[in-house]
């Protein structure tokens, strides 16, 4: 019991993954910053962030909306992302081997933040959080048939094993998904999907700064927005940790390994931030078009690839 | 300076009211997010509602029509805020003080933190502000 409660709050799960991925949304907006020929912020400044809006700032309830369901969304989407960073992180980093079948269970829990920012949205009884619900939902709905098929398409280039562990350790024996042509393109596929899940520029309208002044996070202030903040941080970092699994065998933390498994996740981060900054915000539309069509498609094709053995 | 005030100080999030301003002000405030002033190395962000904000930007000539606005914009912020009033229009009043829809400069509205003056304050000056403020 007090092992799981370890593994859950602090090493793999809420803790560890929480500062890991303060980290990688420091780099991720000096990056930007470098970007534009910037100077970018300070190094600890989504720690300063994150106390400001949890210790200092006053946080607003809805007048016309649920307050309990308002409150809890935040803490749930907390949850269920140090969740699946637990289960993710857990054969990742080799501390257990993990259960059979994890890997549906962490395409599961790896929804749940999105749902419950839409829950949250919805019950601040915003119109524009509204609007932005929506829009998250319809987004939802596209990209996850094709994380699915990615999915689908890794575990039949694994032998059918549905671990998570094991098809680390297989790519260990054979060497990585990526290297292959089918590897590739899910990769690709791979990416798109994480970019949309964590909402990130091609694919932020739920957000949309410009346009719903914040959308499903427009009601969010003091403890409740560091809530969402903390989410976002710990997906940050277990989405590409995640992707690495699956397709670039995984991290490696012994004697020099540990610099290459760091730059493995620091490329797939930069590659993430270089998409979200070389790109306009597509609408809605062309978003589900995007995923229903060209992703599945490029999906499908990658699955028969490994099906012949490419 | 308690961990609070600190961390407070490192990450002013900051959200824009523009009165009925000729808009070089609101250009100007621009101008500071630009990579030449680059105002996000002292943490700040440019917020799009008011909810996520903790430096309420006021520029432009508050008339009668904006005086409920500004009001309305100041309660619905979380505390703690803080005011800036930018730009000659938002500090005095400037040359519509004497007109008949004036509502009165911005602190007869709402008390504020910080004036810049100026029309329109050059964006070194706005940057000396925010600094001057930060060193409060």
């Amino acid at each position: 019991m007090a092992e799981q409660l370890f593994y859950f709050l602090i090493y793999p799960g809420l803790l560890f993954a929480a500062v890991v991925g303060a980290f990688l949304s420091f780099y991720d907006r000096k990056i930007t910053a470098w970007v534009q020929f910037r100077k970018g912020p300070p190094l600890f400044q989504p720690f300063y962030d994150f106390f400001k809006l949890l210790l200092v700032k006053e946080t607003i309830l809805p007048k016309y909306g649920s307050k309990g369901v308002f409150l809890a969304a935040p803490v749930f989407a907390v949850f269920g992302a140090s969740i699946s960073g637990v289960f993710i992180l857990l054969p990742l980093l080799g501390i257990e081997t993990g259960f059979k079948g994890d890997i549906i269970v962490i395409f599961y829990l790896l929804t749940i933040p999105s749902l419950t920012y839409i829950i949250g949205a919805l019950a601040s009884g915003n119109p524009l959080a509204a609007v932005g619900g929506s829009r998250e939902m319809k987004l939802i709905l596209s990209y996850e048939l094709t994380f699915i098929l990615v999915l689908a398409a890794i575990i039949q280039k694994a032998g059918m094993t549905i671990s998570f562990s094991e098809i680390i350790s297989q790519q260990g024996l054979n060497g990585a998904f990526a290297g292959s042509i089918s590897g590739i393109i899910l990769f690709i596929v791979m990416i798109f999907c994480i970019q949309a899940k964590l909402a990130l520029v091609p694919f932020d309208m739920p957000e949309a700064e410009t346009e719903l002044a914040g959308g499903i996070m427009i009601e969010f202030s003091g403890t409740t927005y560091a809530m969402i903040k903390l989410s976002k941080y710990i997906m940050f970092f277990i989405l590409p940790a995640f992707l690495i699994g699956l397709l670039w065998g995984g991290l490696n933390f012994h004697g020099i390994n540990i610099l290459w498994s760091v730059l493995k996740i620091l490329f797939v981060v930069l590659l993430l931030t270089l998409i979200r900054n070389t790109n306009p915000r597509v609408k809605i539309k062309q978003a589900v078009r995007f995923f229903i069509v060209w992703m599945n498609l490029l999906a499908i094709i990658a699955i028969v690839l490994s099906y012949f053995g490419y | 300076m308690g961990f609070k005030e600190f961390c407070f100080k490192k990450s002013l999030w900051l959200f824009h009211f523009g009165g009925a301003s000729c808009n070089n002000c609101d250009i100007e405030i621009l101008d500071c997010l630009t990579p030449r002033y680059d105002v996000e190395r002292f943490g700040m962000l440019l917020v799009g509602s008011i909810r996520h904000a903790d430096v309420l930007l006021v520029n432009g000539s508050i008339n009668k029509r904006d005086k409920s606005r500004l009001l309305e914009l100041y309660e619905q912020a979380p505390k703690p805020i803080l005011v800036v009033a930018i730009g000659a229009c938002g500090c005095t009043g400037g040359i519509f003080a004497e007109g008949n829809v004036f509502a009165g400069p911005v602190d007869k509205i709402i008390p504020v933190d910080a004036y810049i003056p100026g029309c329109p304050p050059k964006p070194e000056a706005i940057l000396a502000g925010i600094v001057k403020l930060l060193n409060k």
